[in-house]
């Protein structure tokens, strides 16, 4: 059977994350650092 | 033909897992400009995956952002071990954040019981008590005999409108005269109804 569009399609170009969401994520890696020390582990979140 | 197109694709995924891997190592290392290339990579399907799912746009930003937190911290930490399946691994733990959410915002709204504000205050049995029963009733019964007390044409406009819920113009049709001689009559029905309770002094009330 024929299909009937009657709402416009989303765009998948529009489904991508804003941009503050990889800028924030991309800062986050940079600021977290693991340290090991022998059996222990330290999180570092430096800003 | 298509055993070429099938060699394609398979060195294509290969290329491409083989990429990533190389870019996850890259990024253990201290790179970080190789988990940049990485989510810009496959930023499109785990966001339009996740986005299948909640339809959403805020809460698929949400969830998009913790999967890569889980990532980040998985692989600073040193604990992924999945080399060579990176986009499968990341795409389950979307999956998984998406079912964290809907469990968290499970479609059954919750009530419970607390100082400000009690369901049961809301929530009542609505069935009557014998007493409310026995005036219900009785209002009932008196109401009968008032409109049982009404001119013919009166009493027929009246039950037609109020307990068939017919509309004026039916109750026009079927009793064959014009809708504003129904709308008249049904006036005149409960102006005598009034007349009446007030003769009869009948309280009407529960």
């Amino acid at each position: 059977m024929e299909k009937i569009y009657t709402h416009e399609n989303l765009r998948t170009d529009s489904l991508k994350p804003k941009k503050s969401t990889i800028e924030f994520l991309l800062s986050y890696s940079k600021a977290l650092s693991v340290i090991k020390y022998k059996k222990l582990e330290f999180e570092t979140l430096l800003n | 033909m298509k055993e070429r197109q099938l060699f394609d694709c398979k060195s294509n995924c290969m290329e491409q897992t083989l990429q990533d891997s190389v870019l996850v190592a890259d990024y253990i290392k201290g790179d970080e400009k190789s988990l940049e290339i990485l989510i810009n990579k496959h930023s499109h399907r785990i966001y339009s995956f996740i986005y299948s799912k909640v339809y959403d746009k805020d809460i698929t930003e949400d969830i998009f952002q913790d999967t890569f937190i889980k990532v980040i911290n998985t692989l600073k930490k040193g604990n992924y071990n999945e080399e060579g399946k990176f986009l499968p691994w990341v795409m389950r733990i979307a999956h998984n954040l998406v079912i964290d959410h809907f469990r968290k915002n499970s479609r059954m709204p919750k009530f419970e019981g607390s100082d400000d504000f009690n369901i049961f205050s809301v929530l009542g049995d609505q069935t009557l008590n014998v007493e409310k029963q026995i005036i219900k009733d009785q209002v009932e019964t008196d109401v009968k005999n008032l409109i049982d007390g009404l001119p013919d044409d009166q009493r027929e406009v009246l039950i037609m409108r109020m307990y068939k819920d017919m509309s004026f113009k039916e109750i026009a049709q079927q009793t064959d005269v014009s809708i504003n001689t129904a709308l008249g009559r049904m006036r005149y029905a409960i102006i005598n109804l009034r007349k009446m309770v007030e003769k009869n002094q009948i309280v009407l009330t529960n």
